[in-house]
This record gives C-alpha cells, structure tokens and sequence, in this order.
C-alpha cells in the first residue's frame, strides 16, 4: 500500500509518495540516494544505520519510514554546513583518528550528536553509553572517545557556541 | 636528529573527511545502469549427496533472469588447494556450500526465486572434530583426497629437542585450544561483475589482493572459454579488512558467471547473517606445547605440535602453520625447536586469514607456558622473559635475522607503565606476554613487492598510483606521507590512488602488516627519483649547487637561504612547457631482500621483524567468573612511527580485537551449523566494554625500513590472550587453557580449584559430568 508522507529531511520540506512497508533506511538509500546511511546488519544490532529523528538517534533499519509524518529527520549527509564547513564532531573524529574504515562513522558521528544535544557535558560513561548500540571494529573505540571529549572541552571554552549552531539543522 | 615536515606527523587520515560526511562509496552503495541482483542457495546439510537440484519453478518466477547450479558452471576450483567450485555439484560439504544461485531484477526477486529451487539431499554421516576426523573410519570430507589429512607436511625440527628435554631443569607440558572467531567487518562483502561489448571484465569488489584476484578472476575467465580478455578489479572503499579480504570467495566467481549469463552487469551483497555463515573464521586449534630450561631460567626447547581444525575447503587458513613457526622457533631465544602441524578437513566452515595470521594462537600457548615454566624454575617472570630475551643481531633457529629488537624496551615499559612493582590486592593480578612478528614483508608468494608509479602535475601536486590497498587503515595516508616528506611538498598536495587494477601497479596484497614496510619503501623509490630530478631543475634555476638545495613547503632554495625560492610547480612548468619538454613521472618497484622459507622452513622470511610486550591488571569475580580489565600497557618497537596517530589507532583497534578473541568471541557451531549468525550472540566488544590502554612507542629507526618504520598492522591482537590468562591465573591461581575465557571457565576453574563439586556440562571440557 502506498501512502504519502510529508517530513523535514535534513532541512528540507519533503512531500512523497512511499510504500508502507519501508524502512528509514530503505527510503533514505534506495529510494533518496542518500547511500551516507549505512547497513551493517540490518536488525538494530549495530548502529551503523542511525540517524537523528525529532531530536533522537534511531536504528534506521527498524523505523518505518510511515512513522515519519511531520517529523524531522537529520542524517549524516545534513550534518555539515552547506558551505561545505564540517559540523565541530566531524572534524573532530577527522583530527582525532575517530575514523578508520569509515563504515561506522555517520551512524557514530549522529549519535554522538544526539548525545551532546541533549547533554553537553557528558561523563565517559555516559559517553560510552550512548554509543554502546554503536558497533566499531577498527579503533577500539578509544579514538572515538577523545573524538566526542574534544568537541566538550572546545565547547566548553566557547560557552557551548559551537555545538548548539551547527545543531540548528535538526531544529527540533 | 632529522627534522621532518611530513613524517611522524600526526597527519589525519586523507579520507576522513570524505567518511566524516558520507560521501565514500562502499560497495554497498554502487549501483550500475541495468544491474541485476545476485543471490546464493545455500546447503541444508553438512555433508550430503544431491541428489537432484529443480530450478524450474524459481526459472519462471518474473523478474528472474539466470539460475545456475554447480551442473551449469565450468570447472573452477579457488583456494590454495583448488578444492573449492564456486557452486558444488555431486555433493554438499559443509552448510556454507553454495548449490545454485540466481539473478533477478531485484534482491526480493532474487530472494523469492532461491527459495523456489528444490533440492533432493542424500545425508551423509559427517565428521565435526579434527582429532576424530583424523581416524581410519571417519567419513571423508573428499572422497578423492583418500584421506582427511591435508598433504602438506608442516614439520620442523632444528637442533635436538629430545637431547634438550634430558638436559632440562625445569619442564612444562599442556594442552591449549583455541576456537573460530571471526573479522566482523562492519561492512558486509559483496562484489558487481560486469562484461564489456568485448567481454572484458570489471569486478568491484572488496578485496585486500586486488591483483592476486585479478588472477584469480582470470582463471574464471579461462574457463568460460575467454582465453584472451581481461579483468579489471576496482576496490571501493572497504568496510575492514583484517585479512577477511585475502582470498577470492565464492560469492565473486558467482557474480562473474550470473554476469556472464544474463549479459548485465551482477551484483551479490552479503546479509549480516550471510556474513557470519559464508565467510571464513580464524582457524582453530589444539595446541600441545612442552618447554623446558636449565637452571638459571635459559629456554633449552620448545616442542609443538598442532591440529588445525581446515573445514571442508581450502583457504590460507591452511597456510597459518607457516606463520606460527615464526613465534614457536623466534618468539625468545631457544636453540632447539620442533613442530609438527597437521591440517584436517572436516564438515565444519572453513577458515582462512585473520589478523595475525596463526600468531595469536601459537602465541596463546607459548606465552602461557613461559609464565608456567618461570613459576616451576622459582623465577620471576618479567626476569624469565629478560634472560630469554632476543637482541639485536640474532640469528634464530629458523634463520631469521634479527636486525633492530625492541623487545627488552618494550618489556621494561610494560614493567614500569604497569607498575608491577604494586602490592597485590585479593582477586586482581597482572600478566603480561611479548610478540614477533614480520616487520618487513613477508615471503610467501613468488614476489613481496609492491609497484608505485608517481605523476607530477603542472601545479605542484603529486599523483601517487600504488599497489597498496588501503581498506581503512590509512595505508594511502602514510604513503602520501612519505611522498610529501621526499618532494618537500604538503600531503595535501599528494593525491594516492590504489583502487584499481587498470591503472595501479601489481602488489601482492595487503597482508603480513607489510604495507608500510613494502609499499611505502616503493613510494619512497619512486619519489626519490621525483626529488632527484626536481633538485637538478632548482640547481639550475638557482645557479647553485645541486647538493645544496632543499625542497620544503612547495618550494626549492639554497641551504641556509629559504627566503630566496623557486616554487615546484614552477620547476615543473618550465619543466614541461619548453621546446624538448618533460613530464616529471617515474615509477618503482620495491621487492624487500626477504627469503622464501626453504624445505626445511628455514629462510629469513621478513626484512625485519616487530616485537612488542602487553601487560595487563584484571580483576576476577571469584563468584561469578567474570574478567574485569583494570589497566592495559601495549609496548611495541614499531621502527618509527610515520604517523602516531594512525599507529595508535592500530594498537587500539587491534588490542580491542584481541580482547574480544580473549574473552568474548566465538563462532558456536553445532554440527557444523553456526548458532549465533548475529551481534546479539556473537560478542565483539563495545563501546561499553572498551578498555582503559596505554600505547608505548619504542622506536627503533630500522634502516631497511621507509624512515625506518616497520609493519604494526597485526601485532596489536597477538599477545592479549595470552597476557589475560597470565594476568587471572596471578589473581586467583586458575589457569584457563581455553578461548574464549568465559566467566563460566573462570568459575569452574575456580570451582574445580577450591574442590567445590559441581555437576551438568563442565564448561573447560564442554562434556557432560556426573553429580558426585
């Protein structure tokens, strides 16, 4: 069954035609393009398929896209500025080797942010926590870790500036 | 000293930023115009006659374009031993056995017509344990092999063991045994083959041997009857490697033949679960190990023997004997060795490479036994490890020359950076466990070399084309390092280019944690004759003496005169837009002065070797069995450190692997079925379960390396489990012999120790015992 939806993608006003049994993720790469959302098992084992919606970082894979209407979706690809400029979690998992294969990256990268937008001073076991549903093979996470402190203590240096502009896109 | 402005830098990955934002491509997200969707049946037995395969009903299914089975294909046999068709025809081996697949216009299709084909299986009585496969009566896994045994006699023997074990002091005996684990890449394989007008062939696929798969490919080829064409391999981005990647699977040769068929370009992308199943482990093994020294502590012998459980088919798990050599002959110094493995077919998966490559399980029992003999000869271990300790300049049983050794440093740091001075507190304790591994290449094939060629642009930039595969862990970025440092130029200005046969030189494939080593040494080979050339131009331009001129920050000048400089680009403009012009280009192949092992597997294998000691605090909970790690040192002689950042990335990541190996990972096959095809049930660690680890560099500036660097890809994972057991059987007394160490080990160990019956299934043996 087909139905139409109307949501914000990465600020932008969507209005579409989809098939009922979609998911998320299905609609983001296969009917959007937006290939950023990755698939690592397809079953919200790990996290390498999440997004933020309305505020919140899901596993794509198990969200129907026809739970979407009039909700506010951010994936990887409207992170950045649209000049190009990185959001301050990306550059910082770039300077600080959060990323090798890369595979796990957006999934980890949104839901750090989701993390830091609801709480901007996390403790390490909060921040371990929140990325717990996020599986990475290469860094051994300690990488990641100083990636997510790094955009902290920047932040805190500049009275928390940085991380709520570049939040704005989700505007939720 | 050197003052570099490129190397030892902590210079970010050159694809992060393009992984930062989502735009790398994976194979995952490539899509050709009119691509058809590829998809594998597997079998439903682990050892069976088929009988009869009716693809009728799944052939007129709309949307299907092509059903083969293994009666529809030309011979193809991949692996090391040529015992593997893509699609099996006659009988099924083991439940990973593809038996037919097809393609359709998309994967619900694809998936719907596999589920249409009916096969008829005959059972047959199947063999599931190396040791009982090994027996005069057990089936045989091919009929034609007359035998379960593998023929390739892994045996050593270098100086006289049991003239030693008469001389020892102090000995020590046991069995080890390891399990399958396996890479868990978090992206999953796949492959698209496509056919030109000519019948030329691309595959994308994910691969770490671009150009051992291209030749692979081309045997395919072969055998379809297209004798004369040729296959291009691009690698996009890949989701982890850690030697998943080495050899061509099924999956690809089967995208190739559907392509083939159906005249469009196929693609064939595993499921997570798809994952778990058709691809290959870590092979297992029952380790017997007996060591002995004299009096003072010296190692007299060490002899090994191993079974390799090989599964039903052949990859280069079969080959992991001759890496485990490396640490059962090297790994300290003993002067009389001998091993003896044997690798056997069962109906189980089989295995192939993984990081490490057979060290982390050979090491599992050597290092284990080394604090077992060190507490029978009443010597302290860390003073045990110095007195076996290998130097710099030794020339072990196996014929390896020892050039730069960092292992006395790395022992010492992991002693003070863990300070095992420490009183002990009830149920904590420490352990610790060194390495070797190749540092310098490996000889395994014909060649260990690596081709670069380099292509200067107008503008100051340098095009780096490489063999090297880089599958995340930043093997461009270290390569673009190095050209940068020779041309003086900025690593922004260098662009690495390794995804593609058709216009990447040959490389043998990133394996052996050899791509800093080797094609970083052909990059610098190729950028030297850049730089050579680039400083005649500056002399002239200069007026100066070509010895004299440095290149840095883009620009040539006089020594000691920087304010006064020529751009390279200029150089390069003057260069090419003149009457008789050039172009800067230049190409190099490095292939490093290692030895392929002889008859008697002596041969000095690496150009140079690696070491490093992990130590460990755990802490164990005596009522539940649980390991809790405190405090991790990781101590490795890396030569230099071309990038920290990268370099700790390997240590982290490869630490954190080797603890999930330790303590959490294991592949549970039940009759030769995998029962936990999935995150839930197969353990690899998380965020939550990350350690707290402290990296130690000793930097040995080896001068056969690039900068002096030698490989750190590997020894990340080798030395942890053994370190862990090390560390419990100091906290509480019990030694675990068996990975994974799970808390039920722990606890019947523990139980066991204390005399404390229990009862039902004995984790250590897994067999049933009765209530006393």
């Amino acid at each position: 069954m087909s139905k139409d939806l109307k949501f914000v993608l990465n600020g932008n006003r969507m209005e579409m035609a989809i098939e009922e049994h979609w998911t998320l993720l299905h609609l983001l790469r296969e009917e959007l393009g937006l290939t950023g959302t990755k698939e690592g098992c397809g079953s919200g084992e790990c996290g390498a398929c999440t997004v933020i919606v309305d505020g919140l970082a899901v596993n794509s894979c198990l969200y129907l896209a026809v739970e979407l209407e009039g909700k506010d979706v951010l994936t990887i690809e409207g992170l950045a500025s649209a000049d190009g400029t990185l959001h301050p979690l990306q550059k910082s998992f770039v300077e600080h080797g959060g990323i090798q294969c890369g595979f796990c990256s957006p999934g980890m990268i949104l839901s750090s942010k989701a993390l830091l937008d609801e709480n901007p001073r996390p403790t390490d076991e909060e921040i371990q926590h929140a990325l717990a549903g996020n599986l990475c093979r290469c860094t051994g996470y300690v990488p990641i870790f100083e990636s997510v402190k790094a955009v902290i203590q920047k932040d805190s240096e500049d009275i928390g500036v940085v991380v709520r502009e570049a939040g704005s896109s989700s505007d939720s | 000293m050197e003052e570099f402005t490129a190397v030892g830098k902590r210079v970010p990955k050159v694809d992060a930023v393009s992984k930062a934002t989502g735009r790398a491509q994976y194979i995952q997200d490539v899509k050709l115009p009119g691509m058809l969707y590829g998809k594998i049946l597997y079998s439903k037995y682990p050892h069976a006659r088929i009988v009869k395969i009716d693809t009728e009903k799944a052939k007129r299914l709309p949307g299907v374009r092509v059903v083969l089975t293994g009666e529809d294909i030309p011979p193809i046999r991949m692996g090391v031993y040529k015992d593997n068709p893509p699609l099996k025809a006659g009988k099924v081996r083991s439940y990973r056995d593809e038996v037919a697949a097809v393609a359709a216009i998309d994967p619900e299709i694809a998936e719907k017509a596999i589920d249409l084909i009916e096969v008829t299986y005959e059972a047959l009585p199947a063999v599931f344990d190396p040791e009982e496969a090994m027996g005069p009566d057990a089936p045989l896994v091919h009929e034609d092999h007359k035998t379960n045994i593998l023929k390739m006699p892994w045996s050593l023997h270098y100086g006289d063991v049991d003239a030693a074990k008469s001389e020892a002091a102090f000995s020590v005996e046991d069995r080890f045994t390891t399990t399958w684990v396996t890479h868990c890449c978090m992206g999953t394989s796949g492959a698209i083959a496509d056919f030109d007008h000519a019948n030329n062939l691309t595959v994308y696929t994910n691969t770490q041997i671009p150009s051992l798969a291209q030749k692979d490919f081309l045997e395919t080829l072969k055998a379809l009857g297209l004798k004369n064409n040729r296959v291009r391999v691009i690698k996009p981005y890949i989701g982890g490697g850690f030697g998943s990647k080495l050899d061509t699977y099924a999956y690809e040769h089967v995208a190739i033949l559907l392509a083939w068929h159906a005249r469009r370009p196929v693609k064939i992308m595993f499921g997570r679960e798809e994952e778990f199943v058709a691809t290959s482990t870590r092979q297992p093994t029952i380790i017997h190990i007996s060591m002995g020294c004299d009096k003072e502590g010296k190692l007299l012998y060490r002899d090994m023997s191993m079974v390799l459980d090989n599964g039903a088919y052949t990859s280069w798990g079969v080959t992991t004997p001759s890496v485990m050599m490396m640490p059962i002959t090297s790994l300290y110094r003993v002067p009389n060795v001998r091993y003896v493995a044997k690798c056997v077919y069962t109906n189980n998966t089989y295995s192939q490479a993984m990081r490490g490559y057979g060290n982390p399980q050979a090491t599992f029992a050597i290092e284990s036994a080394i604090d077992m003999l060190a507490e029978a000869a009443g010597i302290d271990r860390m003073e045990f490890r110095r007195i076996n300790c290998n130097q710099p300049g030794d020339l072990t049983p196996q014929g390896f020359r020892i050039t730069t050794c960092g292992l006395p440093e790395c022992i010492e740091a992991v002693s003070e950076k863990l300070h095992l001075e420490r009183p002990k507190e009830p149920g904590v304790g420490t352990g610790v466990a060194s390495l070797i591994h190749v540092g310098g290449g490996a000889r395994i094939y014909k060649s260990d070399g690596c081709g670069t060629i380099i292509k200067m642009d107008d503008y100051g930039n340098a095009n780096v084309f490489t063999g090297a595969s880089d599958m995340g862990q930043g093997a461009d970025t270290i390569l673009a390092q190095i050209v940068a440092e020779q041309l003086g130029i900025r690593v922004d200005n260098v662009n690495v280019i390794h995804q593609d046969t058709d216009v990447c030189p040959w490389d043998v494939g990133a394996h052996a944690s050899r791509t800093t080593f080797v094609a970083g040494n052909s990059a610098l080979g190729a950028a030297a004759k850049i730089r050579k050339r680039l400083l005649e131009l500056a002399a002239q331009a200069l007026e100066a003496h070509v010895d004299d001129m440095v290149l840095r920050e883009g620009a040539a000048f006089v020594k000691g005169s920087p304010a006064v400089k020529v751009p390279i680009s200029k150089l390069l403009r003057n260069a090419h837009f003149t009457p008789n012009g050039e172009m800067m280009m230049a190409d190099y192949f490095y292939d490093p002065a290692n030895e392929n092992m002889g008859r008697d597997f002596r041969g000095n294998m690496s150009a140079t070797y690696s070491f490093g000691t992990h130590g460990v605090r755990v802490r164990v909970d005596e009522a539940t069995g649980k390991v809790e790690i405190l405090d991790y040192v990781a101590a490795h002689d890396v030569g230099r450190a071309i990038n920290p950042l990268l370099l700790d990335g390997q240590v982290y990541g490869g630490v954190l692997m080797g603890v999930g190996y330790a303590l959490t990972e294991q592949v549970i096959l039940d009759k030769g079925r995998n029962m936990n095809p999935d995150f839930r049930d197969y353990k690899i660690l998380t965020a939550k379960d990350s350690i707290p680890l402290t990296p130690v560099v000793i930097e040995t500036i080896d001068e056969a390396g690039p900068y002096g660097a030698k490989g750190i890809g590997e020894p990340g994972c080798v030395p942890t489990a053994p370190a862990i057991a090390n560390a419990i059987y100091d906290a509480v007394g019990v030694r675990i012999k068996d990975l994974p160490i799970t808390p039920e080990r722990v606890l019947a160990a523990i139980k066991k120790k204390k005399g404390i019956d229990s009862c039902g299934i004995d984790p250590l043996t897994e067999k049933e015992q009765p209530c006393e």
